[in-house]
Formats: C-alpha cells, structure tokens, sequence
C-alpha cells in the first residue's frame, strides 16, 4: 500500500502536493462549519439561552437543563419507547436478513435467485415519506386494504394505527419490509467468499444441507455478522427520527414519542433551544459510549471489532 | 463447472435435503409475495376508477382502468411545483456532492499526502457523534441559508460513508506506478485529476451519483426544518400533506360532489405514490449492481 515510497515530511508534501491541499480544502471546510461547528454549539445545553445574548453570550447554567430533562415526566416514558422500538428492531430485524441469505444461497436456480433478490432489494429506494404513505393507505381504518380484507372474513375493522400498542410491530415490520433484501446482500458477499474447499469436505463427510449451513456456512459469515451486529447495537439509540414522526399522531403518542421526536418539537416547534440541545447531547453521548462498550466487549469475546 | 455440480447434487441428494430445499423454496416464493403485492397493489389502485378504489374492489389487477388519478395530479399545481423542485435539488445537490466527494476522497487516497490519517479521522469521527439538531440549525441560521433552496442542498452535501467507497476505490485502481510516472514527467496534481483521475474512475462516480440522487430524491427532514414557503418544496413534503396529513388541498376539485371529491382524493394518493417513486424504481434494475458494489467497496475498508 505504502508503494509510493517513504511518507514524505509535511514541508515536502506541502511543497509537491500544494494543489491538492486545495482541492482538499473546500469539503474540509463543509466538515468543520456543518458538523463541528456545530459541536461546539452543542455548549448550549449548559447555557440559558438568549437570543439576543447569543449563544456565547448567554450565561452558564451547568447542568440544569440535563437534571430538568431527568425529572421531566416525559423522561422514563422518552427512553423507554426510544429503547423499545430500537430493541424490538435490533432483535426482529438483525437474525432476519441472514437467514434470507442463507436460504438464497441453497437456492440453485440462478434465474429465481436473481429475481428474489431484485424483488427484496427493490423496497429499499421508496423514500420514507412514500413508505409511511403506503402503510397508512393499507392500514387506514375504514378504506384500508387491511381492513377491507378484515372485514371480508367478517371480522370487525382494527384502528391499527391508533392503537399505541401496535405501534412498534408497524414500525419494525415495515423496516424489515423495506430494508431485509438490502442488508441480506453484505451477508451473500460473505458467503460467496467461503472457501468451496470446506464444502467438498462436507460433502465427503454426507453432510446434509441442514449441517452444511450450521458447519460451514454460519461460521463462515461469523466475522461479518459480528460487525454487523456492533454497528447495529452501536447505534440503539439513534433511532431514525424520518419515520417515527411522520407514523405519529395523537391516538399513538403515549409509545411513539422517542427522544428523537421530543427534541424536535421542543427545540423547533417551541424554540427552547438550550433544553432541547441539552436532550439531544444526553442522546448522542449514550450512543458513543454503547458503541464503544460494544465494539470493545466483541474484540475481546468474539475477537473482531470495527477498529 | 456449474452444470457438473449440479448433476452430482441431484444424484447425492437424499430425501431430508429434498424437503429442506423445498421448504426453502416455499419461504422465498412467500416473500417474494409478500414484497411485492403491497407494490403491485398500490400500482393497480392507480390506474383504477376511483368508486372501485373506495368500494374496496381492486384486488391484484387494475378495475375499470381510468387515468382520473393521473390526470388530477398533473392538474395539481403544488404537485408540479413540487416536482419541478425535487429535479432541481436533485441535479444540484448530486452534482455538488459528488464533486465535494472526489475532491476529498482523490487526496485521501494518495500516500504521499500528509496528514490523511488525520483528515480521515476528523471526518469519520462524525459518523460517531455529532452536535445535534438544535446545534446543527443554529449554524444553519447564522449562515443565512433557512428558508433557501442552498439548505436542502449544502448542510448535508458531504456524506462520510461515500467518502470511505471513493477512497478505497482510488487506492485500489490507481496504482501509485501511475503517480509517480506522471510526477517524473512534470505531471501537476490538477493535471493528473482532470485526465487520469476523472477518466479512471467512471465506476465509482457511477455509485456516487446514483447513491446521492436518490438519496436526495428521497429526502424530507432537511426540507421539514429549514424551508418555510411552500413554493420550495420538493415532492416528498407535499406527499407528506396530501397523503399523511390528509391535505388533498386542490381547488379544481371544488365543483365535484363531496362524495366524488372525496373518492378522488382517495385516488390521488396512489397515483401520486407511483409518480413519486417511478423515477427511482424504474432505473433500479440497471443500477442495483453499483449499489452493491458500493456496499462491498465500502464494507472491505471501512
């Protein structure tokens, strides 16, 4: 990799690359005005702010904002519904698309594979608007195709939607609708570059299908599916906020208001931008140190991580 | 090769594999299914009269094929506004990101560049943590740019995972021979972009483009917090009022009976479900192969 020779010293490669650290400088600058700037905005959430002091300006209030969030009636009912939803998906939605890998890769008729792929890949581009479109059409409670279905066995019509208890079914099992073709495909990778050598071998021993996927193809995929697993455990809490709030409404919000949702409207809608930032702070920083906690339990016990 | 094997599986196959494999089948026939009516549902509903689509009698197939939903759509002026602006942001921001791409993901990838390590961790240290919402609108603000079409197009321009595709593509497929030769003969930098870089890289700038359009295609939260007038839009937020939050907002429609106007407005939501994501639907099969590659590209480095 390092074939081009010694690293240069900085004077050096400034003097022979000076163009490139122009060409380098613009989206540098996108990186630090639109995602570090904004860190250091972050300082918010320990201030009372002004907006005619600025956000400098306006004094410091310590961690008020955080011991005012954790006293919020809303506080147990924000994470719980954030961790639920993300739990329900992280356990419904992982083991899913492996096992949709598992069984394309037995399937011997290319022409059936490709299309089952194509198919179960294709839901991954209908944006989320059109995605929350879609199951509000075939759910709704009278013209619904659910429920015209429903009452075609001569059963009674469900309000699914307003019913709080059905809100996170609706919104796991639309994810893997939409996203189980996608991911399956990072895991066909893997199984495509499982040395075949293994499977002679197997079928040497007679193994049956069944014991050549649990022998040679699960292990096989293990190291890819560890990675998997931390990023996706990594970020449990940064639930996407795009769906959540579009599936909301006022029959459903006692379970569909997650983190992400309550900062929204408190910071845009009614402006009290130093609480809101301070919400949002106590949300990412979570995050990070999951990912961390993850990424280092997994290079200690399954001795793979993702650096 | 293949033909072999599958003359050997055939004779080898016990009767336990044949029932695995025909439960496989099923389980995939089944998904098959289950992906796609809801899609076949939503086009045939469409192309439906609207007193079928309210009666609930389409089914599988179109019933009494009509164009009503068509032909109120493309009379709806906050529609073609919208879509006229989804064209624009789409255009716009591809053609910024992807150039925003290359111009980091080129220097990132040459080892003689100093300080990429670093430059490679400030940047991808912010798929792990970022400022938040409220930090991120602030800046937004302070820039002037709340309310313009630029807010749809510069906060989010760069994206770290397409930065991570483009650079290990550069590594990997233009070998440092190449440089290096280029550098003895009095090759510039910008030279070498402009006739070596750019001609080599066709491939990765296909992913690029089709990743950024159709995520920009696609987008509405950037839309739902720095746009206010309506005349900005892009198509997913007035999908969002007319379907979601129950909009049908069309003034054409004023001299129908409530009870057509409301069938039509049924049938509007499908249609204009189908006019949304046709686009991106209909290019897929062609491109799904760079998407992958993108996806693997990727997954070996990051």
């Amino acid at each position: 990799m390092e074939a081009a020779g010694k690293r240069l010293s900085a004077r050096k490669s400034f003097a022979r690359h000076w163009q490139l650290y122009l060409v380098v400088a613009p989206p540098l600058l996108f990186f630090i005005i639109f995602k570090y700037y904004p860190m250091l905005n972050a300082v918010l959430a320990f201030k009372d702010y002004y907006v005619t002091k600025g956000i400098w300006g306006s004094p410091w209030v310590g961690f008020k904002n955080f011991t005012m969030f954790f006293e919020n009636p809303m506080f147990g009912s924000l994470v719980k519904n954030t961790l639920k939803l993300s739990f329900y998906l992280l356990l419904a939605g992982f083991p899913i698309p492996i096992l949709l890998a598992l069984m394309l890769n037995e399937v011997r008729a290319q022409k059936f594979k490709r299309f089952v792929q194509l198919v179960t890949f294709a839901p991954y581009f209908i944006s989320t608007v059109v995605m929350v479109s879609i199951i509000m059409l075939f759910l709704a409670p009278r013209l619904g195709f659910a429920n015209v279905f429903l009452n075609h066995l001569g059963f009674e019509s469900i309000n699914f939607l307003g019913n709080p208890g059905m809100f996170s079914s609706i919104y796991v099992w639309s994810d893997i609708w939409q996203t189980a073709g996608y991911s399956a495909v990072i895991y066909l990778a893997a199984l495509s570059g499982i040395d075949p050598t293994l499977y002679e071998a197997a079928k040497v021993d007679g193994a049956s299908r069944f014991q050549k996927i649990w022998n040679v193809d699960l292990p096989g995929i293990l190291p890819t599916i560890s990675i998997i697993l931390i990023l996706n455990v990594g970020n449990v809490m940064a639930i996407g906020f795009e769906k959540v709030y579009l599936l909301q409404n006022q029959l459903n919000i006692a379970n569909s208001e997650i983190i992400a949702t309550y900062v929204y409207k408190i910071g845009l809608l009614n402006a009290n931008y130093s609480f809101a930032t301070a919400v949002g702070l106590f949300n990412s920083v979570i995050n990070l140190v999951l990912l961390f906690t993850v990424n280092a339990m997994a290079r200690r016990f399954l001795k793979s991580s993702i650096w | 090769m293949a033909n072999m094997a599958k003359t050997r599986n055939k004779i080898r196959e016990s009767a336990g594999d044949k029932v695995f494999l025909t439960v496989i089948y099923i389980i995939l026939a089944l998904l098959l299914i289950a992906v796609l009516y809801p899609l076949i549902y939503i086009f045939s509903s469409s192309f439906s009269s609207p007193t079928a689509v309210s009666a609930g009698r389409v089914w599988l197939w179109p019933v009494d094929i009509s164009l009503k939903g068509y032909e109120s759509l493309f009379k709806n002026p906050q529609v073609l506004t919208g879509y006229g602006n989804s064209l624009l942001y789409t255009a716009a921001g591809t053609l910024i990101s992807v150039s925003l791409t290359i111009m980091l993901a080129y220097p990132l990838s040459r080892s003689t560049f100093y300080g990429r390590n670093v430059i490679m961790m400030i940047i991808t240290f912010t798929m792990l943590f970022s400022g938040g919402l409220i930090p991120t609108y602030m800046v937004v603000k302070s820039m002037g740019l709340i309310d313009t079409r630029w807010a749809l197009i510069i906060p989010n321009a760069v994206w770290v995972w397409q930065v991570i595709i483009a650079r290990s593509f550069f590594q990997q497929s233009i070998p440092s021979e190449l440089v290096e030769a280029s550098e003895i003969d009095g090759c510039t930098d910008l030279r070498f972009i402009r006739s070596v870089v750019l001609s080599l890289s066709k491939p990765i700038i296909a992913v690029l483009v089709i990743m950024y359009a159709v995520g920009q295609w696609n987008a509405y939260f950037d839309a739902l917090i720095y746009l206010k007038s309506a005349d900005k839009f892009p198509l997913q937020l007035i999908l969002r009022s007319i379907i979601i939050q129950n909009n049908s907002g069309s003034s054409n429609m004023d001299a129908l009976k409530q009870v057509e106007r409301q069938q039509l407005a049924e049938l509007l939501k499908y249609s204009l479900i189908v006019v949304a994501t046709l686009p991106v639907l209909i290019i897929y099969p062609f491109v799904q192969r760079y998407f992958v590659q993108g996806m693997l590209v990727g997954s070996v480095k990051g």
